[in-house]
C-alpha cells in the first residue's frame, strides 16, 4: 500500500475537522448559547449522528463527488482541501461561523488560477447571492415564526416547566435530524475527493459488509467530530449569545427558521413534489446554513430589541463570509506553488484541449463556428489556453456557452474496458438496459466524454436525458449519476 | 430510550406539582394565619385551639421549606428553565420568606400574648384579613407567572390594594393605641404587633414589585 495516499488523506481530515468545528454551530449553537443543551451532549449528539450519516450516506452509490473532483492530481487535491480547511480553521479559531462549501470554491479557483485552467465566474455570483439570500429569507422566517409561536404560547398557558421540557425535546430532535445531515451532506466535500485513492479494502464483519467507502467516510466522519468535541463551542457562542440574546423558544425558532428556508428555498424533492401536483413551484436560490442561522438570530433579535443586536460582531462575521472564498483561493495558489516549487509534487495532471471538427459541429447551433475553424484540431494545455484562443477568435461568444464548448473540447480517450463490466455490475446501479448498451460498446475508444455519453443514448433510451423540466428533474440526475459512476469506472484515477 | 423519555416527562410532571404544592401550602400558610388570628382573638394564647393553629402554620412553614428546597436542587440539577432560573428561585426564597413570617408572628403572638382590647379586635382581625388577601394574591400571581403570565398583572394590582388596606388598619389601630389609657409599655408591645402583622403585607407587596419586573422580563 501507497502510504502517501495517509499523507494526503490528512488534508481532508483537517478539513473534516474545521467542518466539524464551525459548522456544528449550525446544528446546536442556539440550543448550547441559550443553555438548553450542554456543550457535552450536543458534542456526543452531532458525534453520532454525523458518523451514522456519513457512512450511510457513503453506502449509497448514488453518491455524488465533491466539488474537489475538478481537480486532477491528488496533490492538488491535498493542497486546496487544507488551503480551504486552514481558512476555516483560522475563522473558527476568530469564532466567526462560515461556509465550508464556499471555502473549497474558493480553494479550487486558487488552483484554476495556478493551473492556467478556466474558471466559471458566474459561482461568485451565486455565493454573493448566498451571502444576502440566506440570512434575509431565514431573518424573515424567524421573525415571523417566533411571533406566531409567542402567541400560540401565551394562549396555551402551558406550565414554564412544561414548556421547558417540550422546547428542550425539540431542539434535541431538530438537532440529531441536523447533525444527521451534517454528515451526509459533507461527507462528501471531506473525503469525497480521496473516493479514486481510497487506501482500505471491503470487509466481511459476518452480518454486513464494511465497504472500503464507509471505512473511508467513518474516519471522516470521526475528523468531523474530533472538530465539534475540540473547537465547536466558541462559534456556537458567537452564533447563539454574542449576535443578540436568545431565549431557549427563540433558540428553537432559529433552528426552525433554517430548516424551513433550506427545505423551501433549496429542496430539488419539495420542487418535484410540488410540480407532480399541478402546483406552483418555489424557485430554487443558493443558501447556506452557516449563514442562514445567523440571520435567523438576527430575526429574533429585531424583535426583542434591535438595540440587543451587535451589529459589530454581524459585521465581523459578514466580513469573513466575504473572505472565506478570496482568501482560500489565494492561499491555495501560494501553497500549490510552494509545494510544485519546493516540494517537487505534481499538483495537476497535464491536459489536453481540441476544438475537433466533432465538437465544432455540436455547438455549431448555438454559436458560429466558422469563425473557430482557425482552431480546428489545435491542441491546448489548459482550458485557460483555449478559452483564450476562443475569446480572440470570437469575442462576443455567451460566457456559458464558451465554458460548455470548453467542457467538451477536453481529450480523455476513455477506452471501454470490458474487465470492469464486473464492478459495474457489483455497485448494482445501472440496470440491465444500461448495461447492454454499455456492453456493446466494449472496446471501443472515444476522444471525449460527450461521445461516449452519445453513444449510450444512441444504445438505449435508458441512457437518454430528458427535456430540462422540473417533474423530469430526478429522473435526469439518476441518469446523470450512473453516468458519473461510468465515467469515474473509466477514466484514469487521479495520480 | 423510551424509558429516558418517560423519565424526562415524568420529571417534568414531578417539578410542575412540586410547584403547585409549594404554591398550595403558601395559600394554605395564609388562610391558617387568619384562622389563628381571629382563634387567638377569641380564645386567647393558652387554648388548645390556637395551639393547634400555631402547630399547624409551624408544620407548612417546614413543609414549603422542604419543597422550596426540591424545587431548587431540581432547578440546577436538571439545568432547567435556563432564561428564568435565576428569577423562578428569587421568587421561591421570596414565597418562602412570606411563610416564614407568617409562622414567627404565629409563634411571637403565643409566646407574648399581646393583650388587645376587646373594642379593637374588629380592627386586627381586619388586618389579619388584609394581610392574608395580600398573601393570596401574591400567590396567584405567582402561578400566573409560571403559566398564564399575561394575566399577573391583575393579581399584582390585588397585592398592592391589599396592602394599601393593611396599611389604613395598622394605621388606625396604632393611633387608637396611642390615644388609649394603656401604660406605654402596652402600647409599645401591642404597636409591635401591629407592625409585625402589616409587615407581612409590605413582603408581600416586595413579592409583588419583583414579579412584575420578572413578568416584563419573560414578556419580552
Amino acid at each position: 500500500m501507497d502510504l502517501t495516499i495517509f499523507l494526503y488523506l490528512s488534508s481532508g481530515l483537517f478539513l473534516g475537522w474545521s467542518l466539524g468545528a464551525n459548522d456544528a454551530a449550525n446544528v446546536f449553537g442556539t440550543a448550547v448559547a441559550s443553555r438548553m443543551i450542554k456543550f457535552r451532549t450536543a458534542a456526543i449528539i452531532i458525534t453520532v449522528g454525523v458518523i451514522i450519516g456519513a457512512v450511510i450516506s457513503g453506502a449509497g452509490a448514488a453518491h455524488t463527488l465533491s466539488k474537489l473532483g475538478a481537480i486532477n492530481a491528488l496533490g492538488g487535491a491535498f493542497m486546496a482541501a487544507f488551503a480551504a480547511a486552514a481558512v476555516v480553521a483560522w475563522l473558527t479559531v476568530l469564532g466567526l461561523p462560515v461556509s465550508t462549501t464556499q471555502a473549497i470554491v474558493g480553494a479550487i479557483i486558487g488552483w484554476n488560477f495556478f493551473t492556467g485552467s478556466a474558471t466559471d465566474f458566474t459561482v461568485f455570483k451565486t455565493i454573493c447571492a448566498t451571502w444576502v439570500l440566506s440570512p434575509l429569507l431565514t431573518c424573515i422566517f424567524s421573525y415571523v415564526i417566533y411571533l406566531g409561536v409567542m402567541k400560540v404560547l401565551t394562549r396555551s398557558k402551558i406550565h414554564i416547566i412544561r414548556q421547558d421540557a417540550w422546547t428542550r425535546m425539540a431542539l434535541l430532535v431538530a438537532g440529531v435530524l441536523g447533525s444527521y445531515s451534517l454528515g451526509a451532506n459533507n461527507i462528501g466535500n471531506v473525503m469525497g475527493v480521496f473516493i479514486g485513492a481510497n487506501p482500505f479494502k471491503d470487509l466481511d464483519l459476518g452480518l454486513f459488509d464494511f465497504s472500503g467507502l464507509q471505512q473511508l467516510f467513518l474516519l471522516g466522519g470521526v475528523a468531523i467530530s474530533v472538530g465539534v468535541f475540540t473547537y465547536a463551542k466558541k462559534v456556537m457562542l458567537t452564533v447563539g449569545s454574542e449576535i443578540a440574546p436568545l431565549t431557549p423558544v427563540g433558540a428553537f425558532v432559529v433552528v426552525i427558521a433554517t430548516s424551513l428556508v433550506l427545505l423551501l428555498f433549496a429542496s430539488e424533492d419539495l420542487e418535484f413534489a410540488l410540480a407532480s401536483m399541478g402546483l406552483p413551484t418555489i424557485p430554487l436560490v443558493p443558501v447556506s446554513s452557516s449563514q442562514a442561522v445567523v440571520g435567523g438570530v438576527i430575526g429574533i433579535g429585531l424583535i426583542k430589541n434591535a438595540r440587543n443586536i451587535k451589529w459589530g460582531v454581524v459585521g465581523r462575521i459578514t466580513w469573513a463570509w466575504v473572505q472565506t472564498p478570496i482568501v482560500s483561493a489565494l492561499v491555495c495558489y501560494v501553497f500549490l506553488f510552494v509545494l510544485q516549487n519546493v516540494f517537487g509534487q505534481t499538483v495537476y495532471n497535464p491536459v489536453e484541449y481540441r476544438l475537433s471538427k466533432q465538437v465544432l459541429a455540436r455547438h455549431a447551433e448555438k454559436m458560429d463556428v466558422t469563425k473557430l475553424d482557425v482552431l480546428s484540431d489545435k491542441a491546448f494545455p489548459s482550458s485557460g489556453k483555449l478559452k483564450s484562443a476562443i475569446d480572440a477568435a470570437l469575442p462576443d461568444i455567451d460566457y456559458k456557452a464558451e465554458l460548455k464548448l470548453i467542457d467538451d473540447a477536453l481529450v480523455e480517450g476513455i477506452t471501454v474496458d470490458p474487465a470492469k463490466f464486473k464492478d459495474l455490475e457489483k455497485m448494482q446501479v445501472l440496470d440491465s438496459e444500461q448495461l447492454d448498451a454499455l456492453k456493446k460498446l466494449s472496446g471501443k475508444t472515444f476522444t471525449y466524454r460527450w461521445q461516449l455519453v452519445q453513444a449510450l443514448a444512441d444504445g438505449t433510451p435508458r441512457w437518454q436525458l430528458k427535456d430540462k423540466t422540473v417533474l423530469n428533474k430526478p429522473y435526469n440526475k439518476e441518469i446523470q449519476k450512473s453516468l458519473d459512476i461510468v465515467m469515474d469506472t473509466y477514466t484514469p484515477k487521479m495520480k | 430510550m423510551e424509558k429516558k423519555r418517560m423519565r424526562l416527562f415524568g420529571t417534568t410532571k414531578d417539578v410542575e406539582m412540586q410547584f403547585d404544592s409549594f404554591l398550595d401550602t403558601l395559600s394554605d400558610g395564609a388562610i391558617s394565619f387568619r384562622a389563628g388570628v381571629t382563634t387567638y382573638l377569641e380564645t386567647g394564647s393558652g387554648h388548645s385551639d390556637f395551639a393547634g393553629k400555631q402547630q399547624q402554620i409551624i408544620d407548612l412553614e417546614h413543609k414549603g421549606d422542604e419543597l422550596r428546597r426540591l424545587i431548587e436542587h431540581q432547578l440546577y440539577t436538571l439545568a432547567l428553565i435556563p432564561d428564568f432560573r435565576g428569577d423562578v428561585l428569587s421568587m421561591l426564597e421570596d414565597l418562602d420568606a412570606l411563610l416564614n413570617v407568617m409562622k414567627e408572628n404565629m409563634v411571637s403572638i403565643g409566646t407574648e400574648a399581646p393583650n388587645f382590647p376587646k373594642e379593637w379586635h374588629s380592627d386586627v382581625h381586619q388586618l389579619a384579613e388584609d394581610v392574608g388577601s395580600a398573601v393570596e394574591s401574591a400567590v396567584l400571581a405567582s402561578r400566573a407567572f409560571l403559566r398564564d403570565v399575561q394575566s399577573v398583572r391583575d393579581h399584582l394590582h390585588k397585592v398592592m390594594f391589599y396592602e394599601k388596606e393593611a396599611d389604613k388598619h395598622a394605621d388606625k389601630l396604632k393611633r387608637a393605641i396611642f390615644a388609649s389609657a394603656l401604660p406605654l409599655a402596652e402600647k409599645s408591645h401591642l404597636r409591635r404587633f401591629v407592625d409585625k402583622i402589616d409587615q407581612i403585607a409590605d413582603q408581600a407587596e416586595d413579592v409583588a414589585d419583583w414579579l412584575s419586573i420578572y413578568t416584563i422580563k419573560r414578556s419580552d
